[in-house]
């Protein structure tokens, strides 16, 4: 078992609802981004002097370009259907964070200033001033959020608490008050191309040696092009996939996927990231930069499709707001869909007949599959409603013998996030992490000892990344979470087709 | 939090790592192994050394299976793979050694 200087949740035979722990997550902050994480992204670089008016400010300007934002400060009736809905509340016991106590961190500073009876009777409608400890608590709390909207799906108005935390992160930012890790890695989309700072060359040489590795192992010259000119397809992909295990496994599957249906395509060193932190802290702005690069990559290297791997929250901002954030993308095939995921065209694929798959080459695994929350509940897949949950499984199902789903309330659209989303995947929250992690992994353990489950399957690196490092705090092996198309690579049969 | 290495005072960011990764010396590594109650051997040393050439070539840490790869191609099929990785380096080797070799943390969702 991993060390931990926090007390791990115990995995119970049933999902508990905890007894509240007042601020028990109080301390869990994320670093503040410097000066020079935050002027990349044109935010002041430390707390401004007039902060709060600003703070007040900017909150006005956001409720009137987001509609939404408004509605669901003024609808909430309290009715806690959402308190118990959340993995960080499940997981740490902090009453913080159950989603209406989040957003009333929010709902309370918006009605001191935005409503009547906060701005006359504060006391009768639980408005407070924005003070240093209010903003205090929102850093502390809006990063204890993953933007999973798992709480939407319950919510009996739809009030969607993922908005509201972009939203009170935007207001930081704006008065200085912004994440490192977020912020520092947009910053490198913007400098080098990706979220891991991967310049070219060493992207070409990591490209290259798989292209080796793939030949050693098949005997088949697969390719992983770069900046190739005139291919059909760009592969935007999350970085991770060139850099981490088990996430480089399902890149390689994507190659041999396009190599055995002979569509030629390319990587961009340009826009060598699906990944959009800009969506994380709720800056339009920066997710619009971020996004206009693919379309740059796509139209400098004149390619017909885009296609994304597999990236959750890439997929969301992809799926959701490209077309309004970079289209129109009229220079595109219109026969396919603008984007595509890597799924969508494997599953199709598989459905046509122009795969072969040879199952029994995952026949020493039992596999699970979990949605991740950015393509389960913000997006959609393929022409039928609920394919985003259908086609992954679909293509796992067609790649193994031996597939088991976890329980009906953890899978689909009430999926439970993985607890590293939006943009928590990082050390210094590496507690809230771990506790947030704990309703996924009693759903895993109860498949584990009833069915035998031995790998969980992902689309989405930050998942992949986040149960990697989280499965061995609560005794599994962590390298239980595999890559969709790593299952697609060790089944898929290349060369001729007999 | 500074450190000490053959008497000069060292900055190192708030996760630990070398605030200027030019002032490296191979005592910084022993230093923070120190820290890390882990005696480095030669085998961590090998690990280290790669780490810094790929570095210098590329300004960036090697991905996981470049450095497997070239572990494997150097000592042997069986320790090419994350595991023997992990076993030198508890905390994985992209964060625990580059922060060893004064490389820059690697970022993103890894």
């Amino acid at each position: 078992m991993a060390k931990a200087d926090f007390e791990v949740p115990e995995l119970k035979e049933y999902p508990e609802i905890p007894s509240i722990t007042p601020g028990v997550m109080a301390h869990s902050r994320p670093f503040i981004a410097k000066p020079e994480h935050q002027e990349p992204l044109h935010f002041p670089g430390e707390l401004v002097d007039n902060w709060q008016e600003k703070a007040i400010a900017k909150m006005g300007e956001l409720q009137g370009k987001y509609r939404s934002l408004q509605v669901y400060l003024d609808s909430c009736v309290k009715c806690g259907a959402c308190t118990d809905k959340c993995h960080y509340f499940l997981g740490t016991k902090d009453p913080k964070n159950m989603p209406v106590a989040r957003q009333d961190l929010y709902r309370k500073v918006y009605r001191r200033y935005f409503t009547f009876a906060g701005k006359y009777f504060p006391k009768l409608v639980g408005a407070v001033d924005l003070t240093k400890e209010v903003l205090d608590d929102w850093y502390s709390y809006f990063h204890q959020c993953s933007q999973c909207r798992r709480c939407s799906v319950f919510c009996p108005y739809g009030i969607d608490t993922a908005e509201i935390s972009m939203a009170a992160r935007e207001v930081m930012d704006s008065i200085g008050v912004g994440q490192k890790y977020c912020n520092e890695i947009i910053g490198k989309v913007f400098r080098i191309g990706n979220n891991l700072g991967l310049p070219e060359p060493a992207l070409a040489d990591t490209l290259e040696g798989l292209e080796e590795d793939v030949e050693d192992e098949t005997g088949v010259k697969v390719r992983y092009p770069l900046d190739e000119e005139g291919a059909e397809v760009l592969l935007i992909t999350p970085s991770a996939d060139f850099f981490a295990e088990p996430h480089v496994d399902g890149l390689i599957g994507y190659g041999k996927v396009f190599h055995q249906a002979g569509i030629s395509w390319t990587l961009s060193s340009a826009a060598s990231e699906a990944a959009n932190f800009g969506m994380f802290i709720g800056s339009y702005e920066n997710m619009r930069r971020v996004s206009l690069r693919i379309r740059e990559a796509a139209l400098d290297l004149g390619v017909k499709r885009i296609v994304f791997g597999e990236c959750g929250h890439a997929w969301r901002v992809a799926y959701s707001f490209l077309n309004t954030l970079a289209g129109p993308f009229d220079f595109l095939d219109p026969r396919y869909p603008v984007p595509q995921h890597i799924c969508e065209v494997t599953h199709d694929l598989i459905q046509r007949g122009a795969l072969t798959l040879d199952k029994s080459a995952n026949d020493d695994m039992v596999l699970t599959y979990h949605d991740s929350c950015n393509v389960a509940r913000a997006s959609r897949m393929g022409n039928k409603p609920g394919g985003q949950f259908s086609i992954p499984r679909d293509i796992i199902k067609a790649s193994c013998n031996h597939f088991v789903d976890m329980a009906p309330d953890t899978i689909h659209d009430s999926t439970f996030c993985c607890g590293g989303g939006g943009g928590l995947l990082t050390d210094d929250l590496m507690e809230i992490r771990v506790k947030g992690a704990m309703p996924r992994m009693q759903a895993l353990k109860q498949v584990v000892e009833e069915n035998g489950v031995t790998h969980m399957a992902a689309i989405c690196a930050i998942c992949k990344s986040q149960f990697t490092k989280v499965l061995p705090y609560y005794g599994f092996s962590m390298d239980k979470i595999v890559s969709v198309h790593q299952l697609v690579s060790n089944a898929i049969v290349l060369g001729d087709k007999e | 939090m500074p450190i000490e290495v053959n008497g000069k005072t060292l900055e190192t960011d708030e996760e630990g790592y070398l605030s200027d990764l030019n002032q490296w010396e191979p005592g910084v590594a022993d230093v923070m192994s120190k820290e890390d109650d882990l005696v480095l051997t030669d085998e961590h040393w090998d690990i280290i050394n790669f780490l810094r050439e790929y570095y210098e070539e590329y300004q960036i840490a090697p991905a996981v299976r470049v450095l497997t790869k070239a572990v494997g191609k150097k000592m042997g099929k069986d320790k090419g793979n994350s595991k023997y990785l992990y076993s030198l380096f508890p905390y994985g080797p992209a964060k625990q050694a580059c922060r060893y070799a004064g490389l820059p943390k690697p970022t993103g969702c890894v």
